[in-house]
């Protein structure tokens, strides 16, 4: 996008609410992030009309003080003792004041109350998913389900349109926060203990996640795509998640899969379907079905691949990856690889 | 701040000022010695308050430094200005900077300076502990800038929670460094917080029932309790946490049979009130200002002090509204929702009452009325945002957004630095005895609430699009560029305003006119003295017979004579009704709080690098306290019954 062209974007989203917000509580695409956004507008309205009041009120003595003209103010003695011909009404006034703000207290500490509830509530035959957060990447498993085995998967969060989904959350290091606006609010990840949080799409597309609680150096760039299907889409995602990596035909490609599996990738990564077996970093079984790497860092393409396999701290400082020495062929092979991991 | 010659003509021309023999006794008797060993011994509360003040103020413009660097890093998408971890270190440096060693100890220090002459006092009660609480305070700011300067400067927030700033994640001294200087700024903070308390309860003039306390004070005794009780649980989390570090015990360690979630309920348990802690002088401040310049008493005197009494108690019953996120039961957090939003209420009733007065006076917009009505434009704001905060669910959404960002500086820069500005442009001539600059002084306040609102509205917006807070960067395609670099223009135009303010006071430090007592025609005894005043505060000790003693009593204030002019006494007074009590000697300028602060720095700082300085570095500590405390000549009678001794020191 040029630079004007994101100028009017900006502009476009604050006025108009234009934009097709990814990541915003501003466009609830969840039931639970619609309930929250009735709370929101009904917040706005009340503490809005609060605002006008006190401003109203000051602005009037404000100008009451210029018609008695302030600048005369030092000749009259002052009101020590403060008990003015105002004062009655003043004290009638106060009390009417406070009554509105405990009224307007009440109103909002019930429907907060009522809209909490039903943040709790699950709708039937919840689908189950676990989350695991790592510095600074996200580990997303779908337990097992029928015969078939768990899927397992990175920064990629992929939901039913209209089904209850319920987030189990875990932390690997330190606490983290997991937050999709559009659906929900955020729950924290804090190692040693398990959170759960329940969303309700109800829009197809893409949306995206962040962690919202400072988890250390790349806690900016720890990002995760959400994206909501049909049913039928996404049993196919998750039917395709299951299967092997295929072996690579080409011989750059065979060569890198021999790379991947000799060299220090192997020791963090898995690709079901080849001698890659660990889990400290993310499954690398369909990488190119993400659209993203390195948790939202870069967009997926060949060259962005390349060039942080050549040197991740360029591209994300302090990521646990580590550089891995290649030449420049070795490289290239080694990504030709990847990219048949679809 | 500078020092400036007082002409005896100007100490004699106040209502409570001595014939010029006896001023020259009671002066000697008061006096610090001259040039760097006064200096260093000092007991004197106007100086270390007005020392207090200044370094508060440098640590202001360090913490703003500070800022400006994370905004030029902001204002443009995956900006490679500096990089993540110096990004972290700085973001870290400047909430600690602007909660432990600027908003909280200026609050304390605006207090040390002002209350001894608002309730009409010689000196402070304990004076040298507050000498002592000043040194440990500047050591502690110093230590954590020096850490900055090596590259061991805090880097998991203002609130380093663990697991991420324990021993596995936060490797080094970084994090030591941090809880340190947590120790330092809590111990110093506590002894000031002693003796306010107890210089308000007990060193009042003789009629200054609690009913006739001006509001400042009332919102500084407050403050004072709160410290006392919330203090101690944060220097508690801060203590485990080191002893995590360094001799690895497991508090925080889950695996272990700890618990992160004890850190965050300890912290927050301290951090809620703190943030009443900062503001509540700050209202204080706000009911002076506005009843010197509405020329009315404020209004509805019995319900502000119900209000800042209800606040400081009900600060202590919401602290779960910054953990709603972490999966606490939810009928717990309902619970805390409605706590949280009570304290709307004080708030609210304040803010009626500041208006009602400004409605109901006849209002004088000099440069510290501006910054009260700046106050209420911006506070009422971040008030409302707070509300909107207490509910659970609303919360679950921007909770560590930068809608948080901008809800706390609405509420902490407005409730506590537009205030701050104010009182210090209003009190600037008693404590210096220069009148400040009002040109100056309403550029700098438009600068300040135009670039402020500039500043920080839009933060509001980019918390409810998505933005995270303590994020070094973020994505172009996100489209929170446009607003990022608007806040950051008003951060600068912020930042100029601040600036122009500093030039005023330095300015008009030298150059400014001669104020006389009581330039603004003000009701409080802080006025009834010369400015500055002189080292005894008051030569005749002030009866009060009202909340406004100098409007009450245009003709002559009552005075009370009795005191001795050599050595030091000061008179105390019952708590409740402030009856003559006892008149009790005061400590002479002693190096023993210097040293014994000196002792107890090298102390912290040896125990970050090891266990046993705790052991070896106490007994100098020890050597010092005795120093202190060996015995001097000292007295304390019954008044009225002067052969009744009442064993016993004060000091």
């Amino acid at each position: 996008m040029t630079r004007s062209g994101r100028w009017a974007a900006a502009a476009a989203c604050l006025t108009l609410g234009g934009c097709r917000g990814l990541q915003t509580m501003l466009e609830p695409v969840g039931d639970q992030a619609r309930h929250i956004g009735s709370l929101w507008n009904l917040m706005l309205a009340v503490c809005g009309v609060m605002y006008v009041l006190v401003l109203g009120f000051l602005g009037w003595a404000l100008l009451r003080a210029r018609r008695n003209g302030w600048r005369s103010a030092d000749a009259a003695p002052p009101a020590a003792t403060g008990h003015t011909a105002a004062e009655p009404m003043l004290e009638r006034s106060l009390g009417s004041w406070t009554g509105l703000i405990v009224a307007g207290l009440i109103l909002l500490v019930t429907v907060s109350f009522l809209v909490d509830r039903s943040l709790a509530e699950v709708g039937p035959d919840p689908l189950r998913v676990k989350v695991t957060a790592h510095q600074w990447w996200w580990e997303i498993e779908y337990p097992q389900q029928g015969g078939d085995k768990r899927v397992t998967t990175a920064n990629e969060l992929h939901l039913p349109l209209n089904r209850p989904a319920v987030v189990e959350l875990h932390a690997a290091d330190v606490i983290h926060s997991f937050w999709v606006p559009n659906l929900s609010g955020k729950t924290d990840l804090i190692p040693g203990r398990v959170n759960y949080v329940s969303m309700t799409p109800r829009r197809v597309g893409p949306l995206r996640g962040q962690c919202a609680e400072f988890c250390g150096l790349e806690h900016a760039k720890m990002a995760f795509d959400v994206t909501v299907e049909s049913p039928q889409a996404f049993e196919a995602w998750r039917a395709h998640q299951l299967e092997v990596a295929p072996d690579p035909a080409d011989a750059a490609a065979q060569r890198g899969k021999t790379l991947f599996e000799t060299r220090a990738c192997a020791l963090c990564h898995q690709v079901a379907g080849s001698e890659a077996g660990a889990t400290n970093g993310p499954d690398l079984t369909h990488l190119m079905s993400r659209a993203h790497l390195a948790a939202g860092a870069r967009p997926m393409s060949r060259g962005d691949l390349a060039a942080w396999i050549a040197d991740p701290q360029s591209v994300k400082p302090g990521t646990t990856m580590p550089r891995v020495p290649l030449s420049g062929p070795d490289l290239t092979d080694l990504v030709s690889y990847l990219e048949t991991l679809k | 701040m500078t020092e400036s010659h007082i002409s005896p003509a100007a100490v004699l021309d106040a209502p409570t000022a001595l014939p010029p023999a006896e001023h020259e006794v009671l002066a000697r008797t008061w006096s610090t010695p001259r040039g760097l060993w006064g200096f260093l011994t000092t007991v004197d509360a106007k100086e270390i308050g007005k020392r207090y003040v200044a370094t508060g103020l440098v640590f202001f413009i360090l913490g703003g430094l500070l800022a400006a660097v994370m905004r030029a890093q902001l204002a443009r998408p995956e900006s490679g200005l500096i990089s993540p971890d110096r990004y972290n270190q700085i973001f870290s440096m400047h909430g600690t900077t602007m909660m432990f060693l600027f908003a909280v100890p200026i609050m304390e220090a605006m207090g040390v300076y002002l209350t001894p002459l608002m309730v009409g006092a010689r000196t402070m009660a304990f004076p040298r502990l507050n000498a002592f609480s000043y040194w440990l305070y500047l050591a502690g700011g110093v230590m954590l800038y020096v850490g900055f300067v090596l590259n061991i400067a805090p880097e998991a927030g203002w609130t380093a929670y663990p697991p991420l700033s324990g021993p596995q994640f936060s490797a080094g001294k970084r994090t030591d460094f941090w809880a340190q200087m947590i120790t330092f700024t809590e111990f110093a903070g506590l002894a000031a917080a002693c003796s306010m308390a107890a210089t308000i309860f007990k060193m009042r003039a003789p009629g200054m029932t609690l009913a006739r306390m001006p509001l400042f004070v009332w919102a500084m005794l407050t403050t004072s309790l709160m410290v006392i009780v919330a203090m101690p649980a944060v220097m508690l989390a801060s203590s485990f946490l080191i002893s995590d570090r360094l001799v690895g015990s497991h508090f925080y360690n889950e695996a272990e049979g700890g618990s992160v979630m004890l850190y965050q309920h300890l912290f927050w348990f301290f951090g809620h009130p703190e943030v009443y802690i900062i503001f509540l002088p700050g209202l204080g401040m706000v009911s002076e200002i506005t009843q010197t310049f509405c020329r009315r008493a404020v209004f509805g005197y019995p319900v502000m002090v119900l209000a800042l009494l209800a606040t400081g108690f009900l600060a202590f019953g919401l602290w779960v509204h910054h953990m709603f996120a972490t999966g606490l039961p939810r009928l717990g957090d309902s619970f805390y929702t409605a706590a949280s939003m009570t304290i709307a209420l004080p708030a609210g009733v304040q803010i009626f009452c500041w208006i009602a007065s400004v409605w109901d006076g006849r209002p004088r917009f000099a440069t510290p009325m501006l910054f009260v009505l700046g106050f209420v434009i911006v506070f009422v704001l971040g008030g409302l945002t707070g509300v909107m905060l207490a509910s659970v669910p609303l919360d679950l959404q921007v909770h560590d957004t930068y809608f948080v960002v901008a809800h706390f500086h609405y509420v902490l820069i407005g409730g506590a630095v537009f205030p701050l500005l104010g009182a210090i442009h209003y009190w600037f001539p008693k404590a210096i005895g220069r009148m400040p600059s009002e040109t100056l002084g309403r550029i700098s306040f438009w600068l300040i609430l135009v670039g402020f609102n500039v500043a920080f509205f839009p933060m509001h917006i980019l918390g409810l699009m998505g933005m995270p807070r303590r994020v070094y960067t973020y994505p172009a395609e996100m489209g929170w560029g446009g607003l990022n670099l608007l806040s950051t223009l008003g951060a600068y135009v912020l930042a100029a305003g601040v600036a122009v303010f500093l030039v005023n006071l330095i300015v008009s430090a030298r150059r400014g006119a001669p104020a006389g007592p009581n330039p603004w025609g003000a009701s409080g005894l802080e006025w009834a003295t010369s400015s500055p005043p002189p080292a005894y505060n008051f030569g005749l000790t002030p009866v009060v017979e009202s909340r406004h003693p100098l409007w009450t009593s245009p003709e002559g204030l009552p005075v009370m004579t009795g005191l001795v002019h050599a050595p030091r006494e000061v008179l105390l007074t019952t708590a409740g009704e402030a009856r003559p009590d006892i008149r009790e000697s005061s400590p002479k300028p002693s190096i023993w709080p210097l040293l014994t602060s000196i002792t107890t720095t090298v102390l912290f700082i040896g125990s970050i690098f090891d266990e046993w300085f705790l052991v070896w570095a106490s007994l100098p500590v020890l050597v010092c306290i005795i120093g202190w405390f060996w015995p001097k000549p000292s007295h304390s009678k019954t008044v009225g019954a002067p052969e009744d001794n009442v064993p016993g020191a004060l000091a």
